[in-house]
């Protein structure tokens, strides 16, 4: 049994399909990348493994347990961290008090929670702002701000959601970095790209999709060479 | 039988007059996402106005052309001086421009104590107390008047929001602020000419209900609490909506009088509020999607 | 270290100060502005810090006080016991409340907040058989001196302003602050937003609650159309949280000092000037002045909210660093 499976997942916004029978399987400790052009169903997956709302129909399965429909909070306790691609910074608290009340999640006592939140802030390299109030944060810092709290729940598997996008070459190189930092350190990561470099160099396999659908699946070198997925980022003109 | 469509009628009158203060603020709060507390304290200026008209000698429906004028210059004010500075502001509550409206009604309700005393007025006309019959179901002259103009500002009101560049300008930053800015919409100016708008439709009302109603300073509050309840009814920037809210509060409040009694008036309005946030979020607008 | 000293400071005035002033008017006054402290801490902690602005907080206070009323009324309790249960019965009503509407958002919950202490008031007028309706309900106070009343209304801030503090300090409080800052976000840390929502209003129900049933027992009376009011009770809670500071845990003390001062500045006419000043001129303008501003004191109100919110929209306290900068001149960068 793979360790956390989609199974024909399907959700309906009234009469649009955003997504469309998607199934894939992740293993652990992989980094898994879900790519496709905008408006192709992403962040709806994203959503619905997450909590954020329910699907139409099919499976979401993590560690044998089916946990399509829970809501957000319990399935952060079990152990699904995510960012938002559109960063949700808690704005009028410090970096440190965000990456705390994410802390408090697995711990009850305030110095327990405080000298977690500490080791998480510095394994995200944010100790130098862990004072600065989060909403004056630059989009690098916010990003990895969005990084530090989901990896303070203890994640086992994490969904990032565009953390790269908007970044400059050398803030790439960085979150690059980290992001292979959190699968050494035990943790399955499925990511959401749009920058090809990005996904290219770190996941071990990519999953495409297009108007809600799968459209291919495998290394990065075959999903590169993928007729479809061309076709889909490029349109059929340059196929 | 009789009773029950003499009930019906009234309701239905009464609704009209509650439709013309629901569009004003269903407007308001579409486009400016906040509800208005001080609507009902608008209304009870404008109908102050009419008063002292009326005492000058100006029939109450005359005075409408200079109630309505007046008070969508305030609302431009209001709108410009004291609630756009606060969308700059940083502060943690959101509902900042909500309690700044509390702080205008409580003004509004004050000034016009010390100008008119807390008495009842009352404004005399030929027709306030004439009725005419069909069958019969009687028929209030005034309020069948009321019901008449209000109906005839609705029209003009869609007419508006549909047909000319402000009013569609106006229905873009209901629906979307930040889409609006960028197709090009001033949607500072739509927000101040929208509590124009929004301040002289409650005006007509005002002007249109003096005739039957007493006048007193603090009748805005429960005035307000309706147009919120009607807006919540219809759906928020809906316009189709704040008339069926309209005339559903005012039929079920006439029922309500009719076949419980007059103290259970306001809660039935309450009740009706309650129900339908619990059972119908977003009001009529999920029903008819307008 | 030395901004600590200041709650320690004021303790010791306020417990010392029935020693040195023996003038009941000035220790209701007292007791007045202790039970706002007590209120608008409460709205703060549910507003301020969970976000959840709420027009209906007369709701909870009027319930703890009819709760003291009506257990003496009906069964003869010490209406002193009311008061131990009049927190847990407001807390009893806020729990189906927050749960029908804590799913609303924003000014949807405020609506429903204010919906729901214009219920409660209706109902308790309409139940004649069993609140008395608008006759209300009276009681002998058990003292005759203020001074009991005093201590007790101290203590009352006392434990709620600390219990909020503690609170504040630890897992719920910042829970309280993620949710008002991004639900969603907060619920993707493992927060469930909805019992935190409901842990939030029930802690400020309860204080509110608390708060009632003293104010039953000192003031011996109640109706309907006191303990209920939308404006001097759900309304003033709010203007005593924004205009101390929302979201800070002195702000609603400071704000709820300046509300009494500022009511009583205007209801006894700038503290007998204007009369004075009459009498003195016998200048019948003056006379007319002094019934004006005695009468103005709703407009005042109206007029302090609006300057508070366009320039202090923090508050005294939340917004200190800028009444230093513009008000002392004191420029801390220099």
């Amino acid at each position: 049994m793979a360790y956390f499976r989609v199974e024909k997942l399907v959700k309906k916004f009234g009469g649009l399909t955003a997504v469309n029978d998607v199934t894939f399987n992740v293993e652990k400790g992989e980094i898994f990348g879900l790519i496709g052009p905008n408006g192709s169903g992403k962040t709806t997956t994203f959503n619905m493994i997450s909590g954020v709302y329910p699907p139409t129909s099919g499976k979401v399965v993590y560690r044998d347990r089916e946990i399509q429909g829970m809501k957000s909070h319990r399935i952060c306790h079990l152990g699904v961290g995510r960012t938002f691609q559109v960063v949700k910074p808690l704005g009028r608290m410090t970096v440190l008090d965000n990456v705390i009340a994410a802390s408090f999640s697995r711990v009850n006592s305030m110095r327990e929670a405080r000298c977690a939140a500490l080791r998480t802030v510095e394994f995200c390299g944010l100790t130098p702002v862990q004072e600065v109030l989060a909403k004056s944060l630059p989009i690098a810092g916010r990003k990895r701000l969005e990084i530090a709290r989901a990896m303070a729940t203890r994640p086992e598997l994490l969904l990032l959601d565009e953390t790269a996008a908007g970044l400059n070459p050398t803030e790439l190189v960085e979150a690059i970095e980290l992001i292979r930092k959190i699968r050494e350190s035990g943790t399955t990561v499925i990511i959401i790209e749009h920058i090809m470099h990005v996904i290219m160099t770190i996941s071990d396999r990519i999953h495409a999709i297009n108007f809600g659908q799968t459209i291919a699946e495998g290394t990065p070198k075959e999903v590169a060479a993928n007729q479809a997925v061309i076709e889909a980022y490029l349109g059929t003109d340059y196929a | 039988m009789d009773v029950f469509l003499q009930t019906l009628v009234a309701g239905i009158l009464k609704g009209g007059l509650y439709a013309l203060i629901g569009i004003g603020m269903t407007l308001i709060m579409g486009v400016m996402g906040i509800i208005n507390l001080a609507h009902g304290q608008l209304m009870m200026l404008a109908m102050y106005v009419t008063f002292v008209l009326n005492t000058m000698g100006v029939d109450p429906y005359v005075s409408l052309f200079v109630a309505m004028p007046l008070l969508f210059l305030l609302g431009i004010v209001i709108q410009k001086f004291l609630l756009n500075p606060l969308i700059k502001v940083e502060t943690i509550l959101p509902e900042n421009q909500v309690l700044m409206t509390v702080g205008i009604g409580m003004v509004l309700t004050e000034i016009a104590r010390f100008a008119f005393s807390s008495d009842y007025k009352y404004i005399t006309t030929g027709y306030a107390n004439q009725t005419f019959y069909l069958g019969n179901i009687s028929f209030s002259m005034a309020l069948t008047i009321a019901f008449g103009v209000a109906l005839t500002f609705t029209a003009a009101m869609f007419w508006f929001l549909l047909k000319t560049d402000l009013g569609r300008s106006i229905r873009a930053t209901a629906q979307d602020k930040d889409a609006a800015t960028l197709m090009g919409v001033n949607t500072g100016r739509i927000t101040v000419v929208t509590f124009g708008l929004g301040s002289a439709l409650v005006a007509a009302a005002g002007c249109l209900l003096a005739p039957v109603y007493y006048i007193f300073p603090d009748l805005g509050g429960p005035f307000t609490a309706k147009a919120f309840i009607i807006t919540i009814l219809g759906g928020l920037g809906s316009t189709v909506g704040a008339i069926f809210g309209g005339v559903t509060l005012g039929l079920a409040e006439s029922m309500g009088a009719t076949y419980f009694g007059m103290e259970y008036e306001d809660i039935v309005g309450l009740t009706i509020f309650i129900l339908v946030l619990l059972f119908l979020p977003g009001g009529f607008k999920r029903l008819t999607k307008v | 270290m030395k901004k600590n000293l200041y709650p320690l400071v004021l303790l010791g005035v306020l417990a010392l100060l029935p020693l040195a002033v023996k003038s009941n008017y000035f220790l209701h006054l007292m007791i007045l502005f202790l039970l706002w402290v007590v209120i608008g801490s409460s709205w703060n902690i549910m507003a301020g810090y969970t976000g959840q602005v709420s027009f209906g907080h007369a709701a909870f206070f009027g319930v703890g006080a009819y709760t003291a009323g009506l257990l003496f009324q009906h069964l003869q309790v010490s209406p002193w016991w009311g008061m131990a249960l009049g927190g847990i019965v407001a807390m009893l009503i806020g729990l189906p409340f927050g749960a029908i509407c804590f799913p609303l958002r924003g000014a949807y919950f405020a609506l429903a907040s204010l919906a729901l202490g214009e219920g409660i008031r209706h109902v308790a007028t309409i139940a004649e058989n069993f609140t008395g309706g608008m006759m209300g309900i009276m009681i002998m106070p058990t003292f005759i001196s203020k001074v009991p009343y005093y201590y007790i209304a101290l203590g009352l801030a006392i434990l709620s302003v600390l219990s909020i503090q503690l609170i504040i300090r630890s897992k719920p409080g910042y829970y309280f602050v993620s949710i008002r800052e991004d639900q969603d976000a907060a619920a993707s840390l493992g927060i469930n937003t909805t019992l935190y929502k409901n842990l939030s209003l029930s802690i400020s129900a309860f204080w509110t609650g608390m708060a009632g049933a003293l104010y039953m027992n000192y003031m011996g009376f109640i109706d309907p159309n006191v303990v209920f009011s939308l404006h001097d009770y759900s309304v003033m809670a709010i203007l005593v949280a924004i205009v101390g500071g929302v979201g800070t845990i002195y702000g609603p003390t400071v704000g709820a000092f300046i509300m009494v001062a500022f009511q009583e500045f205007f209801r006894t006419g700038f503290f007998g000037l204007f009369d004075y000043l009459g009498e003195a001129t016998g200048s019948s303008t003056i006379t007319t002045l002094s019934d004006a501003v005695h009468q103005a004191h709703v407009l005042g109100f109206g007029i302090l909210v609006i300057v508070v919110i366009l320039y202090l929209p923090n508050g005294v306290v939340g917004d200190w660093e800028k009444i230093k900068r513009n008000v002392f001149r004191i420029n801390p960068s220099r």
